[in-house]
């Protein structure tokens, strides 16, 4: 409950900032902040006592976990990492960045609400935080009209998934009564389940699988991925995936398992389905952006196995390979959106020679590739391994055959960047590469090596 | 403690190679990896004193589901882990006199490929040994893409994806089998001990048998490896050849026959058959060709071909032969691919029509390359003699016609590799070779050494013999259990 509060007061402070005219302290001031909420954080590790606000009780409303602290957790340190980058990314747009950062605070806000809830309530308000904020920031480029196509598109798309998901939950409602996950995870094991209740879960889950970009509610995210300004649609595909991978994940581990029955069918189907389109579909794209953008919806098939696991306590392995995804994510786009800056095209093209101009930032790229890809011995491997054994061991074994195929295919566009980095002859623009996105990258580089040396720090957290 | 030392050290080396820039980074190279030659052998002495014992190191990595750092060497291991450490110095010494462009990272690289090399032979636990397996290919990989020829993208692609694609099955393979496991581990032993139920066995053979099948290659899982030798660099080539391959060998022996043997009884049968084809097939294959490496290249597919069937055979003639041969393959392609290097490197062609004349020119080559083309064609005294005996000797107790087949290895051998040698070597000098120096001190050194060690295997192979016995006859044991 302190972690929320703290970050919407951080995100007030950030408003204010603009009035007070402390913008160059900004970043610094967010970044120290951040930390300090990351340390509030983790100190509520294995405190179960229900969470107040003064002498009122708020558990019925939010539930710190330790599924939520450690999230939460994940969560700030990808916040940090993004808004080191935001410091130079928004250098020429000054007198705006306080309005970003505010907004991109906010994000984060929805993101842990939706780690924490423990009510559908708070469940719609969190996806909403994240959502509306997340619209603006998608056409924040006023003047451009990619960026304007892109926030218009999200907008649309998105207001007709929080449609489905209020309907969803009304219809829980109605049927059991109740908003709370406790009260309706008993009324699904006690009595009898109206019919309305399954419409109600069925709408509930389409609105989910649409933020979460699987098949077939992924038409959205190539387009905003490529019209939105870089540093968001790293936001987005890191935070904002990470953000409604947990929701789903608690939805079904803290309140649906006992509908798992009646889905289970339709998720293996979008999950295969979202594994083989992001995929398949990647293979022929040529923007990097939109390349992402389809890996990311290949990844969000991988996790929504861990999803169908949910039963088994998957948290960890959705935890480590979110964190493992994120990260080398993060990284990527840490150097790609200088390259992207200096060639002024987001294509694959942009990274021709790289490795001749700058050499260790091709090898830096190259470890987040092959990471992203599920090549040892970068986290991504271990992330792959981990889903993969706990969906074995819930008897997923043809639909795990099926992922281990499409990692094959992944490789190729993964390698795709690689080969243009190693193989093809530089152009003649010159890469500058700012020290703050470089120290992001070392970062992130070092995470991707270092969980695959020590996992255990990470998985055994959500034992 | 030796065992994390000799897997360790090409790591540092790597880095080291590294920080030290291009002009000193051969020679730092050189040094490393002749000092690691010089521990393999000191932890041989310790082996011959102490036994197996004497190099186990184990620690808690993950702990769920259990992975752990679990190392070990046994003949088996040691042998294979001295091959490697053996060729590395000698690739490395290839590398002298010829420019590299960012020649650090080049042989940083080549140290990075014998770390996971050695990792893999020497890996204990099933996932650990998957992450060498994995490992070694991004430094290959990546040797070929940055140094290759020109039309190493789409090569070097596909053999990406190919040998990933065999090992990713290989992945689920064994997490299969840890859930199979009532002690729910990926420790060998435990894997050897607990044999899972045979319903099982015949599906998961394919998972483990596509991976080696590729890495090895067996016909038809082949078609990415000529072009990938004749695209690498040579000291690529060399690796790939020299060492890579005998990780699916290796692997046949120490992962797939003592773990799933009711596996092997159902689809060993078409397994032997698949190499004995790719035997002829390759042999046949390497008749019609002119380029150089595309000759060696099929010619080694044949040889392996000829080491996975003897595999199959199960017998302990089969692996024996198998284990020696493997050691002499290695030797003996480093030093034809060496060849072909310098052939290609002074004339500018690969073609075999367009050289001759080159024995009247450069009679130390001569000699040389003589004496490693007869050992690839096995006559007796050489080191290739008495492993492709014992093999057809183990195919032979398996089958007869197998072995009759088989047999024509050594005919057809003989036949592309002496037509080579004719067409290349002997002859008139034209334009292309008249200028052809004979070898400088470097190359002198490693062929000469790769000479000398043809011989020594070919008189003297009982050391080999010797330090496998045991593990084999372990192996087999389990192999042959139902």
């Amino acid at each position: 409950m302190t972690t929320l509060i703290y970050t919407t007061c951080l995100g007030l402070f950030c408003m204010l900032a603009e009035v007070l005219n402390l913008r160059k302290l900004l970043v610094p001031a967010l970044i120290i902040g951040l930390s300090a909420i990351f340390v509030v954080n983790m100190q509520q590790w294995g405190i179960t006592t229900p969470a107040t606000i003064g002498s009122v009780s708020v558990s019925h409303m939010i539930k710190m976990d330790n599924f939520a602290i450690a999230f939460s957790g994940l969560a700030i340190i990808i916040s940090i990492l993004i808004f080191i980058l935001s410091a130079n990314y928004y250098k020429d747009e000054q007198n705006q960045i306080s309005d970003y950062l505010s907004i991109m605070v906010f994000v984060l806000c929805g993101a842990l609400v939706m780690f924490s809830y423990n009510n559908m309530a708070m469940l719609f308000l969190g996806v909403e935080i994240l959502s509306i904020s997340l619209y603006i920031m998608a056409g924040s480029r006023r003047f451009d009209t990619r960026s304007n196509e892109s926030g218009m598109k999200y907008f649309l798309m998105g207001a007709f998934a929080s449609g489905f998901l209020l309907f969803g939950i009304a219809l829980i409602y109605g049927a059991s009564g109740t908003f709370e996950l406790e009260g309706i995870s008993k009324y699904i094991t006690v009595g009898e389940i109206a019919p309305m209740f399954y419409l109600g879960v069925t709408m509930l889950l389409f609105a989910m699988l649409f933020k979460v970009s699987a098949v077939p509610f992924h038409f959205w995210s190539p387009d905003v991925y490529e019209g939105a300004p870089a540093l968001i649609t790293a936001f987005m595909s890191t935070l904002v995936k990470v953000a409604a991978f947990a929701a789903l994940y608690r939805l079904f581990s803290h309140c649906l398992g006992g509908t798992m029955y009646y889905v289970e069918p339709l998720l293996i189907i979008v999950t295969g389905a979202t594994m083989m389109v992001g995929n398949v579909t990647a293979l022929s794209q040529i923007n990097v952006k939109r390349i992402l953008a389809y890996s990311g919806i290949a990844h969000a098939g991988y996790m929504l196995l861990g999803v169908l696991s949910s039963q088994t306590n998957a948290a960890s392995s959705v935890f480590f390979y979110a964190a493992a995804y994120a990260i080398a994510t993060i990284g990527l786009f840490a150097i790609a959106i200088m390259t992207f800056k200096s060639n002024h095209s987001e294509n694959v093209e942009a990274f021709n020679g790289l490795a001749k101009k700058n050499p260790f930032a091709a090898a830096l790229i190259s470890i987040f590739m092959l990471s992203l890809a599920g090549i040892p011995p970068f986290a991504g491997f271990l992330g792959k391994y981990y889903i993969f054994s706990e969906a074995i061991r819930n008897g997923y074994v043809t639909l795990t055959l099926f992922a281990v195929i499409n990692s094959i295919i992944a490789v190729y566009y993964y390698l795709k960047v690689i080969i243009a980095m190693y193989s093809q002859p530089a152009n003649d623009k010159t890469l500058v590469i700012h020290p703050t996105y470089m120290i992001v990258a070392i970062i992130c580089a070092i995470a991707t090596i270092g969980i695959t040396i020590v996992p255990d720090m990470l998985m055994q957290i959500l034992k | 403690m030796m065992t994390l030392l000799l897997l360790l050290l090409p790591l540092v080396a790597a880095l080291a190679v590294l920080l030290v820039g291009n002009k000193m980074a051969s020679r730092v190279a050189l040094l490393f990896t002749v000092v690691e030659f010089g521990l393999t052998i000191y932890a041989y002495t310790i082996f011959k004193q102490q036994g197996p014992d004497a190099f186990v190191f184990f620690h808690d990595w993950i702990s769920s589901p259990k992975i752990s750092v679990n190392l070990g060497m046994d003949g088996l291991s040691l042998v294979m882990i001295g091959l490697t450490n053996f060729l590395l110095p000698l690739i490395v010494l290839s590398g002298f006199n010829r420019e590299y462009s960012n020649a650090k990272t080049y042989f940083s690289l080549m140290l990075l490929m014998q770390f996971a090399l050695i990792g893999v032979f020497m890996a204990y636990d099933g996932l650990l040994y998957y992450i060498f397996w994995e490992l070694a290919l991004l430094p290959i990989y990546f040797i070929a893409l940055g140094w290759g020829g020109k039309n190493r993208v789409p090569v070097t692609l596909k053999f990406f994806i190919y040998t990933l694609a065999g090992s990713l099955f290989m992945l689920f393979g064994f997490i299969m089998l840890y859930y199979y496991n009532p002690n729910a581990s990926f420790n060998i032993t435990d894997l050897y001990n607990n044999p899972i139920c045979s319903c099982n066995q015949g599906w998961l053979f394919w998972m483990f048998f596509l991976a080696f099948a590729i890495k090895i290659p067996i016909v038809p899982f082949h078609t990415w490896q000529a072009d990938t030798y004749s695209e690498s660099p040579t000291q690529g080539t060399m690796l790939l050849s020299g060492i890579m391959l005998k990780m699916g060998t290796y692997s046949l022996i120490r992962w797939l026959l003592p773990i799933l043997p009711a596996g092997i009884a159902e689809w060993g049968p078409l397994a032997i058959t698949l190499c004995v084809i790719g035997i002829v097939y390759a042999s046949i294959i390497a008749i019609m060709q002119n380029d150089l490496k595309k000759l060696f290249a099929y010619s080694s597919v044949a040889h392996v071909g000829l080491i996975a069937a003897g595999i199959f055979a199960l017998n302990i003639e089969g692996l024996q032969g198998s284990v020696l041969q493997m050691i002499a393959h290695g030797v003996n392609v480093v030093g034809l691919f060496f060849c072909a290097d310098i052939i290609i490197n002074r004339t500018q062609t690969a073609n075999i029509n367009n050289l001759g004349g080159i024995r009247n020119i450069a009679p130390r080559f001569n000699t040389l390359f003589m004496i490693v083309v007869i050992a690839s064609v096995a006559l007796p005294l050489t080191n290739g003699f008495i492993g492709e005996f014992l093999l057809i000797y183990g195919i032979f107790k398996y089958n007869t016609w197998l072995a009759v087949f088989a047999g024509l290895t050594i005919i057809l051998g003989a036949v592309y590799m002496l037509r080579m040698f004719q067409n290349s070597m002997l002859g008139n000098t034209n334009e292309n070779t008249q200028h052809f120096a004979d070898l400088n001190w470097s190359e002198t050194l490693v062929l000469g050494i790769i000479a000398i060690t043809i011989v020594i295997m070919g008189v003297y192979p009982k050391p080999i013999f010797e330090l496998v016995q045991p593990s084999l006859d372990i192996i087999l044991n389990k192999a042959l259990a139902k």
